[in-house]
């Protein structure tokens, strides 16, 4: 098999015996971004016989330095213990995310974006150390073939390893041509050896993480901001902030009043001494309720609309039966467990920030910004992140950015980290958007879905972001309307409206985005209908999926394994939901038990994946676990509510992920494909919470239409 | 000025006596492995040893853990701290790691106390540490896998 599209492959150095090749090609879909005139590099042989590569994007988590590591021993025939990670700088556009055209980790994508191109940089270096043994050698390059790492010639007996030829190998031309393996013949991808590339590190509780880093002379700042979204500083007094010991300076910044200190207790106790004193003309001061009660407004309105197919509101007047239904959804912060960080270092000739950067380029261009540099003097050495679910990645790189501001206020050349509270983290905005929707479903005689119609109110989370260009279309923005303007279930009139909510409450992406909640109201609302219909959920849901066999797949399989028709005991349900997000399809059942307080158990899920090759097996499951488990936390208790525009939840006393007990037993099931690989970072979260909702249902518990649960 | 015994040595801090043990630990004497999740005692993510017992390093204070022992990560090195790190590689537990830290030092407390815990022992020790990336269920079963590798 050869590769089908132009392939441009570039020698880009060599040093003391290593070899160092990237691939940068074109991708030949129409509409795909072309790739760079420059070559990238993602794979690096030492004279040590180490396999580097250097990864593009953050590891969050997730296991991308794991999967991408993964294909490139795979495509090389390395052995799987002479491979090494490196995180890439901020290059573009080198390391560009293919799929964005700039240096991004998101959209659960790394896997598919660097499939192509790390395979054809590795299999070009496999073909390359073959082409150095066989001159060496003057053999004939057919007959050479790499198992684990090494190079041999099986008619003669003659072997060597990668360091042996890396320098020779440098020196020849980089192959137009590559042959790809096929599926058949992948020994790494699909199987259970490759280990996570930094599960000895972590558990060894080495220092990768940003919060972890100590440059020589670190001080250390926190920032006091506005408790109201939107208000600024109109005054205050540091005179007990500065007399706190400990404390170097305070300076005013953008956001607000640094406190910097020696170490991050004195930062904070500073901080607490502040006296401040803020204007809110522009601040948000609604409470909670006040906004759920302008979006009900906002929802009798006319809105946007996102899909018209046929003709809903005509099907709806003369429909057999109407069912309705109305779902709210609060905001919900991030809360990765590692609080944001960055440390940042002024010199004479630029900047150095270490941190778990998420969008590199964004955030070498917001910190060059603020220190009058060009984005190049602004060098990122991207960190693991202990953690982000979206919230690292932002607009205005709100955390690089004040930790540049608080080093170009404090002047002077000292190392600062900029640490945000726990505090600051659940009070500090860039919500999942709260929501509200409105379902309205037409059933004719025979139980068949004819009409559906969703409004959906909720803040833009591209809206006022250098982003709107391609995500925002006649000021609909796809994040807002995902998963439910491309409602897979085949109906002949369909109606989707969507109202942009207006507040100085930034918003932002949380795993799985928009699908998170369109999800919940799609997957719940279908089941309402279906017991309306008087049919089987499963069966209500697969004939609606005729002509999408890959749903219907991966719907049966969960079922399958789930024991669908398997009778619960009284006071159990099953519930099953479905969706489709980030070109993966993941469908989930649910089983739940009721306690004599009502409150849910969900005791097992078990989830079928379609996510085309499985990379790595094993992780592919680890983020289903994950997946599960961040969304069944939020279903169950996530709430960030405002009184007076005033967060009220301030640590995870009040705003409490999932724990060990609340964890369910998850089996996850892989789909077996040879397809392109999709992600899975983030499909794992939007089927649970409608499949547990749904689950309670069938265990005899009223329909859940609000979140979380402790509010409903 | 304090005297604390850290991983077996002893450590003098001079820091004002309120300052949490967390603080001290990461920023005075460098070891990073105990993370700042909270700072409130409700994630478990500072957990350490003090005199043997799990503690949330957050919620002590320098002045309470003077004269005491203290045992962090990078000081966990016995047999049962390497049966958890290993039975925690084998099954890939961690994801972000940042939790990691704290679980493993909860764990290695519970199977000192208890060599072969249940699924409700486990809860119950471990219900404290968050972890937000939900590996839960690997915890779950490495903590198993490592009571196995010590035998009982
Ligand atoms: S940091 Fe101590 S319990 Fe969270
Ligand atoms: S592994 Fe990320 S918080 Fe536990």
């Amino acid at each position: 098999m050869t590769v089908s599209r132009r392939l441009f492959l570039t020698l880009i150095g060599v040093s003391s015996g290593a070899l160092a090749i990237g691939a940068a090609f074109r991708l030949s879909a129409a509409g795909a971004p072309a790739a760079a005139p420059d070559p990238d590099s993602f794979v690096r042989i030492g004279s040590d016989n180490t396999v580097t590569v250097v990864v593009k994007h953050l590891e969050m988590g997730q296991g991308v330095s794991t999967g991408l590591t993964t294909i490139v021993a795979e495509e090389l025939d390395a052995d799987w213990s002479q491979m090494r990670v490196e995180f890439a700088p901020a290059e573009v556009p080198r390391y560009a995310n293919r799929l964005v055209g700039f240096q991004l980790t998101g959209g659960s994508n790394s896997i598919l974006n660097s499939w192509d191109e790390l395979r054809n940089a590795a299999a070009a270096a496999r073909q390359m150390l073959i082409s150095a043994a066989a001159r060496h050698w003057r053999l004939p390059a057919e007959e050479f073939t790499i198992e684990k790492g090494v190079i041999r010639h099986p008619p003669t007996g003659r072997q060597a390893d990668f360091a042996s030829f890396a320098g020779m190998a440098a020196a020849l031309p980089v192959p137009t041509e590559v042959r790809l393996k096929a599926a058949a013949e992948f020994k790494l991808i699909g199987s259970p050896l490759p280990r996570r590339m930094d599960s000895a590190d972590k558990v060894a509780g080495v220092g990768g993480f940003g919060l972890d880093q100590r440059p020589q002379g670190l001080l250390r700042a926190v920032i006091a901001r506005s408790p109201r979204f939107g208000g600024r500083l109109k005054s205050f007094d540091a005179a007990a902030a500065r007399a706190v010991p400990g404390v170097v300076g305070v300076v005013q910044v953008p956001s607000g009043v640094a406190v910097v200190a020696r170490d991050t207790w004195s930062a904070i106790k500073g901080r607490e001494a502040l006296r401040l004193e803020w204007d809110d003309q522009a601040a948000e001061m609604r409470s909670s309720d006040a906004i759920l009660a302008d979006y009900k407004a906002l929802a009798a309105t006319p809105g946007l609309i996102a899909a018209d197919r046929g003709d809903a509101t005509q099907a709806l007047a003369s429909a057999a039966k109407v069912v309705e239904a109305e779902y709210s959804f609060p905001y919900l912060a991030h809360a990765p467990m590692e609080p944001l960080n960055a440390t940042i270092q002024v010199t004479r000739s630029g900047a150095e920030i270490w941190t778990g950067s998420q969008m590199q380029t964004g955030d070498q261009a917001a910190a060059a910004a603020v220190l009058g540099l060009a984005p190049a003097k602004v060098k990122i050495h991207t960190l693991w992140a202990g953690g982000s679910f979206g919230r690292r990645a932002n607009a205005g790189s709100d955390y690089i950015a004040e930790a540049a501001a608080v080093a170009k206020a404090f002047g002077g050349s000292a190392p600062i980290q900029l640490v945000w509270t726990r505090e600051d983290d659940i009070q500090g905005g860039r919500y999942r958007p709260m929501a509200f929707h409105r379902l309205t479903a037409g059933l004719d005689g025979d139980g068949r879905l004819v009409a559906w119609r969703h409004v959906l109110v909720s803040q833009s989370i591209i809206a006022g972001t250098p982003f709107e260009k391609f995500m925002i279309k006649d000021g609909i923005d796809a994040t807002s309307v995902e998963g439910a303007a491309d409602l897979p279930y085949a109906v002949a009139n369909l109606r989707v409206e969507v109202h942009n909510a207006a507040s100085p409450l930034p918003v932002l992406w949380w795993r799985s985005v928009g699908h998170s909640i369109n999800a919940f109201a799609v997957e719940c609302f279908l089941d309402e209908v279906a017991a309306a219909a008087g049919r089987d959920p499963l069966a209500f849901r697969l004939d609606l999926l005729a002509d999408r066999p890959d749903h219907a797949a991966v719907l049966k399989l969960a079922a399958e394994r789930a024991g669908w028709d398997k009778p619960m005991p009284a006071g159990h349900g099953r519930g099953i939901a479905v969706h489709g997000s980030f070109s993966s399809l993941v469908a989930e059942v649910a089983e739940v038990s009721l306690g004599a307080d009502g409150k849910p158990k969900v005791e097992r899920v078990v989830t079928a994946v379609d996510c085309g090759t499985a990379i790595n097996p094993d992780q592919v499951a680890a983020q289903m676990e994950g997946g599960i488990g961040f969304a069944l936390g939020a279903m169950l208790r996530g709430a960030i509510t405002l009184a007076d525009g005033i967060v009220r939840q301030s640590n995870f006393t009040d705003y409490e992920p999932l724990r060990m007990s609340e964890m369910p037993v998850v089996e996850t099931h892989i789909l077996p494909s040879e397809a392109h690989p999709t992600g899975v970072g983030e499909p794992g979260v939007p089927p649970l919470a409608p499949a547990v909702a749904n689950a309670m249902a069938a265990a005899g518990s009223a329909r859940v239409r609000r979140l979380p649960l402790s509010e409903a | 000025m304090f005297v604390l015994r850290v991983n077996g040595r002893d450590r003098r801090l001079d820091v004002d006596g309120a300052t949490p043990l967390l603080w001290a630990l990461r920023d005075h004497l460098g070891l990073t492995a105990t993370k700042y999740g909270c700072g409130a005692g409700a994630c478990g993510a500072c957990t350490v040893h003090l005199d043997g017992e799990p503690v949330r390093s957050c919620s002590i204070t320098v002045a309470d853990a003077s004269g005491r022992s203290v045992t962090t990560l990078e000081g966990s090195q016995d047999r049962i701290a390497q049966s958890v790190r290993k039975a925690w590689r084998k099954l890939d537990v961690v994801q972000c790691g940042y939790c990691q830290p704290g679980q493993i030092m909860a764990a290695i407390a519970l199977l000192r106390q208890k060599p072969r815990p249940t699924d409700s022992e486990i809860d119950a020790a471990m219900d404290g540490n968050l972890c937000r990336c939900a590996t839960y269920q690997r915890i779950r079963a490495a903590i198993h896998d490592a009571a196995a590798g010590l035998g009982s």
